[in-house]
C-alpha cells in the first residue's frame, strides 16, 4: 500500500475516533443537540451530513489549491467555502427531488439544516490548516462525517433510554444531553492513545 | 421595546447559550483559556452587532428568497476582516483559535438573530440587539473559562495563581470537561431564573 493511502486511512479512522469531529473538536453541535431527539432523524441526519461532508471536503480542496492559491484569494476562503457548500447543497436537493424521490423524503428536510451545520465547514477549515492532500481531505470528510453519525445515533438511543427517567426539571432537554455528550466524550478519550494526528 | 429590554431579553432572559442553546460549537472549543476566549466573544460581539445592523439597513432591498445568502455573505465579510486583523496584531491567539474564528459564519447565534430580529427591525434597535446578544455569549463564555482554566492549569490570563500543590484537574481542559461545564451552567441557570415567563426558543 502506498504512503498516500495509508496516511488517509489512518485520518479517516481518526476522525471516527480518537479526534471525533463532535466529541472532541465541538463541530456540528447545533443540530448534534436538537436533533438527536429521534433514533431514524438522527440517522438520515448523520447520512446527509457524511454524504455532503465527504464531497464538499473534496470540492473545497480543489477550489483552494486550483482556484484560490493561483489568484493570490486565499484570505476569500470562508466565503468562498461556504458558497461552494450551499450551492453543493441546493443542487443536491434539487437532484434528489427529481432523481429519487424516497431518498429525498427521508434525508430532504435535513439538507438545510446542513448548509449551516458547522462540521462541514470546520472540516474544510482543517484541512487546509492541516495541510492535507486531496485523498486525505476526501478521507477526512468521510470519516469527519461518520463520526458524526456515530456520535448523533449514540446520543439519540441515550436520549431514548432516558426518557422516562427522572431527570431534575432543569436539566431537562438541552442540559441533560449535554452532559450525556460528556460523558460519551470521556470514552472517547480513552481511544485517543490509539493514533495521533495534529 | 425599549433599548433596556433589548439588552436584558438579550444577556439574561434569552441567552443565546443557555436558553437557546445556540453557538455553542465555540464555546466548547475556545474556553480552556481565558485570553482565547475573550478575543472570540469580542469578534463575536463584533460580528453579531455590524451584521445585524447591516441586515436591517439592506432589509428593504434584500429580495427575500436569497435572504439568507445575503446574510451569510455579509457574516462571511465582518469574519473575513476579524481574521485579517487577528493574523494581523495577534498571531498568536490567531494560530491557536485555528478554525474558531471561521466558524464564526456558521454560528447559529448571528444568523439567528439576523432572521428574528434584523431582518423586521430598525437598524439602531438591530444593532443594539446584536450587541446584547454577543454580551450574553460573552458573559457565559467568560465564566465557563475562569473555571476551566483556573481548575485546569491553575492560571488566570496565563498568570499561575494557584500553588504548585494543588492537584490540577486536567479533565476539564478537555473535550469532557467542557461539555460537562455548559451542562452545569445550563442547570445553574435555569435553577436561578427558571424559563417560561419569556417563553423558550427552542
Amino acid at each position: 500500500m502506498s504512503h498516500g493511502t495509508l496516511s488517509a486511512l489512518v485520518i479517516l479512522f481518526a476522525a471516527v475516533f480518537t479526534n471525533n469531529v463532535v466529541l472532541s473538536n465541538f463541530l456540528g453541535l447545533c443540530s448534534f443537540l436538537s436533533v438527536s431527539r429521534a433514533v431514524t432523524s438522527s440517522i438520515g441526519l448523520g447520512m446527509a451530513v457524511t454524504f455532503v461532508m465527504t464531497t464538499t471536503a473534496g470540492l473545497n480542496w480543489l477550489v483552494y489549491h486550483h482556484v484560490l492559491v493561483p489568484l493570490g484569494l486565499v484570505y476569500l476562503r470562508f466565503a468562498v467555502f461556504i458558497i461552494v457548500i450551499a450551492a453543493f447543497v441546493q443542487f443536491v436537493e434539487m437532484a434528489l427531488e427529481r432523481l429519487a424521490p424516497a431518498l429525498y423524503f427521508a434525508l430532504g428536510i435535513f439538507l438545510p439544516l446542513i448548509t449551516v451545520n458547522c462540521a462541514v465547514l470546520g472540516v474544510a477549515l482543517f484541512m487546509i490548516i492541516r495541510q492535507y492532500s486531496f485523498l486525505e481531505s476526501v478521507a477526512y470528510g468521510l470519516g469527519g462525517g461518520v463520526g458524526f453519525l456515530v456520535a448523533i445515533t449514540v446520543l439519540a438511543s441515550l436520549r431514548w433510554r432516558i426518557r422516562k427517567s427522572k431527570v431534575p426539571p432543569a436539566l431537562q432537554g438541552a442540559g441533560i444531553a449535554v452532559i450525556m455528550s460528556g460523558i460519551m466524550a470521556l470514552g472517547f478519550v480513552g481511544l485517543s492513545g490509539l493514533i495521533t494526528i495534529n | 421595546m425599549t433599548s433596556r429590554h433589548i439588552f436584558v431579553d438579550g444577556v439574561f432572559r434569552q441567552n443565546a447559550v443557555y436558553r437557546q442553546i445556540l453557538g455553542i460549537c465555540s464555546t466548547l472549543a475556545v474556553t480552556n483559556l481565558l485570553s482565547n476566549t475573550l478575543v472570540m466573544s469580542l469578534g463575536l460581539v463584533f460580528v453579531t452587532a455590524m451584521s445585524s445592523l447591516t441586515v436591517s439597513l439592506l432589509r428593504t432591498v434584500t429580495p427575500s428568497r436569497i435572504r439568507m445568502m445575503v446574510q451569510v455573505m455579509i457574516i462571511a465579510t465582518y469574519v473575513i476582516v476579524i481574521d485579517l486583523v487577528l493574523q494581523a496584531f495577534l498571531p498568536e491567539i490567531s494560530r491557536r483559535l485555528g478554525p474558531y474564528v471561521g466558524l464564526i459564519i456558521t454560528n447559529c447565534i448571528i444568523m439567528g438573530r439576523a432572521e428574528a430580529f434584523a431582518a423586521k427591525n430598525p437598524p439602531w434597535p438591530s444593532f443594539l440587539d446584536g450587541v446584547a446578544m454577543g454580551l450574553g455569549y460573552t458573559v457565559v463564555l467568560m465564566s465557563i473559562a475562569v473555571v476551566r482554566e483556573l481548575m485546569g492549569f491553575g492560571s488566570l490570563f496565563g498568570i499561575t495563581v494557584l500553588p504548585p500543590w494543588f492537584t490540577r484537574w486536567t479533565i476539564l481542559t478537555m473535550a469532557p470537561g467542557a461539555f460537562f461545564m455548559v451542562g452545569i451552567v445550563i442547570w445553574v441557570m435555569n435553577t436561578l431564573d427558571p424559563p417560561g415567563r419569556a417563553g423558550q426558543a427552542r
